[in-house]
């Protein structure tokens, strides 16, 4: 846990302990309200985050800066892209 | 001098925080009131029913002061505008409110019909409104796609739908989040077995789309709903996160580039915060509050409280949430009112969620979950379908009392 190397976002999400409507669902609403060039962090407990953040990211053309796993949970980090 | 109470929106959660506080506190030590835009409670979850006809014994709405204790002050009106430095709020009045005529002692009226109603705690339960005017073409072409998200929407959806002879219909995600993630799947599932009653299903192509990389959010209830969307022969396209919404050529398209053509086009409208709650600053980007997971004080204004839809929370926007949050909130007021330390138990919210899922043919299935245990759906069955159905029913003598 190096708290202090996370990289720095424009918006953070704390996602963790969502099951309904979910990380990856977290992570699209707060790419929607970002201005292109802008930095997100979702934090996910699930660990079916780390197969579904970045295949959407992929699809959607944005791009993961960071995949940071800590004690129980990942922080994803992304730029919004297009 | 009692503590004063004011509870913005008359949904399902203010509801219950008034009515379990006015059981809980005696008149001396508080004084609750509701103020809601409309004075009518609205069967959210009874729309979905609407455009099959399937509504029959459902009923929809009832007086919000009919459900209130009587020992609440109701006052119909607009809020508009929330200022919590000075602990006010500024209401427009259009209703008769109480008819015990309590409300407007105390609250000067100005010039301009306002009330001030001053507050020591203040629980925001003001919901989300539907945003047709962020996806691009949906504002500007609103009687040609169709929705259950209102009552009016849901009766508007029947009549479309009564004149149907076929074709595709595509039910489409407008905006995230929006309230009650089950409904868009239930809708194709009770889609499909109307439209065979109708001789119309050999006719129709049924296409379901999600933002996600699967048919719903959570994995297990995706393992039990993919397989029934095939079962149906209902299309899925899943990473659809609609961009917009050409009503001349009957197309959508997706943020991920896809384009689908529509003859009936059902759409799940982008949804917002309260417009007071972002004209007051208190909203993020869409208008939602930022709230505390656990405690559900809004972060960085004392004594306020959110629940239901109107907060940030990463949890379904649905009535079982703010009915579960309300629970909570009414516990640390009551604590608090009496200088007592909020329960370790009863005053956290847990993500606490109960809720159905209709699958069609009578038979659906429920899904129980919080922030530490994900929802393990059972099989779908004619059970939960008649829970569901005798929940619809009783749900007015229960639930806005805060009896259960």
């Amino acid at each position: 846990m190096a708290d202090t190397l996370d990289i720095v976002v424009d918006k953070e999400i704390d996602a963790r302990g969502s099951f309904c409507p979910g990380p990856l669902m977290e992570l699209i609403r707060g790419m929607k309200t970002l201005p292109i060039g802008g930095t997100l962090a979702v934090l996910s407990g699930d660990p079916g985050s780390l197969k579904d953040i970045p295949a959407w990211l992929a699809k959607a053309g944005h791009e993961l800066l960071a995949t940071e796993p800590h004690e129980g949970y990942t922080r994803f980090v992304a730029r919004k892209a297009r | 001098m009692p503590q004063r109470i004011v509870i913005v929106g008359g949904g399902v959660g203010g509801t219950i925080v008034a009515n379990v506080l006015a059981r809980k506190l005696h008149a001396d030590e508080a004084e609750i009131t509701v103020i809601d835009a409309t004075g009518e409670h609205q069967y959210m979850p009874g729309w979905l029913y609407l455009p099959f006809n399937h509504s029959a014994g459902i009923e929809l709405s009832r007086s919000e002061r009919s459900l209130l204790n009587a020992h609440v002050k109701l006052v119909v009106g607009h809020v508009s505008q929330i200022n919590t430095q000075d602990r006010e709020l500024r209401v427009l009045q259009t209703g008769g409110g109480d008819s015990k005529g309590k409300t407007g002692k105390g609250k000067p009226t100005d010039a301009a019909g306002m009330l001030t109603i001053p507050y020591d705690y203040l629980v925001l339960g003001t919901g989300a409104r539907l945003a047709p005017e962020d996806l691009p073409g949906l504002h500007e072409a609103e009687d040609k796609w169709q929705h259950f998200y209102s009552l009016d929407g849901a009766l508007r959806l029947r009549s479309a739908l009564d004149t149907f002879e076929g074709g595709r219909i595509v039910l489409a995600i407008g905006g995230i989040p929006y309230r009650c993630p089950p409904a868009p799947l239930e809708f194709v599932f009770l889609l499909d077995e109307w439209l065979e009653h109708r001789g119309l299903r050999q006719k129709t192509e049924i296409h379901y789309t999600f933002p996600l990389n699967r048919v719903f959010p959570i994995e297990s209830v995706a393992e039990v709903a993919a397989p029934l969307l095939e079962q149906r022969g209902i299309k899925t396209t899943v990473f659809f996160n609609t961009e917009a919404v050409d009503t001349e050529r009957q197309v959508i398209s997706s943020l991920e580039g896809e384009e689908l053509p529509y003859d009936l086009l059902v759409m799940v409208p982008p949804h917002r915060g309260a417009q007071v709650i972002e004209n007051s600053g208190l909203g993020d980007g869409q208008g939602w509050i930022p709230t505390h997971r656990e405690t559900l004080e809004v972060k960085n204004v004392e004594r306020v409280y959110a629940l239901g839809d109107a907060t940030d929370l990463p949890v379904s926007k649905s009535g079982s949430a703010a009915h579960f949050e309300a629970k909570v909130i009414a516990s640390r007021i009551e604590a608090e009112v009496r200088g007592e330390e909020p329960d370790p138990k009863h005053g956290l919210y847990t993500g606490e969620v109960m809720c159905f899922l209709e699958t069609g043919h009578n038979h659906a299935t429920q899904l129980v979950f919080d922030y530490e245990h994900p929802p393990r759906p059972p099989r779908p069955s004619l059970y939960y379908h008649m829970e569901k159905q005798l929940f619809n029913r009783a749900y007015w003598y229960i639930v806005p009392q805060g009896h259960v």
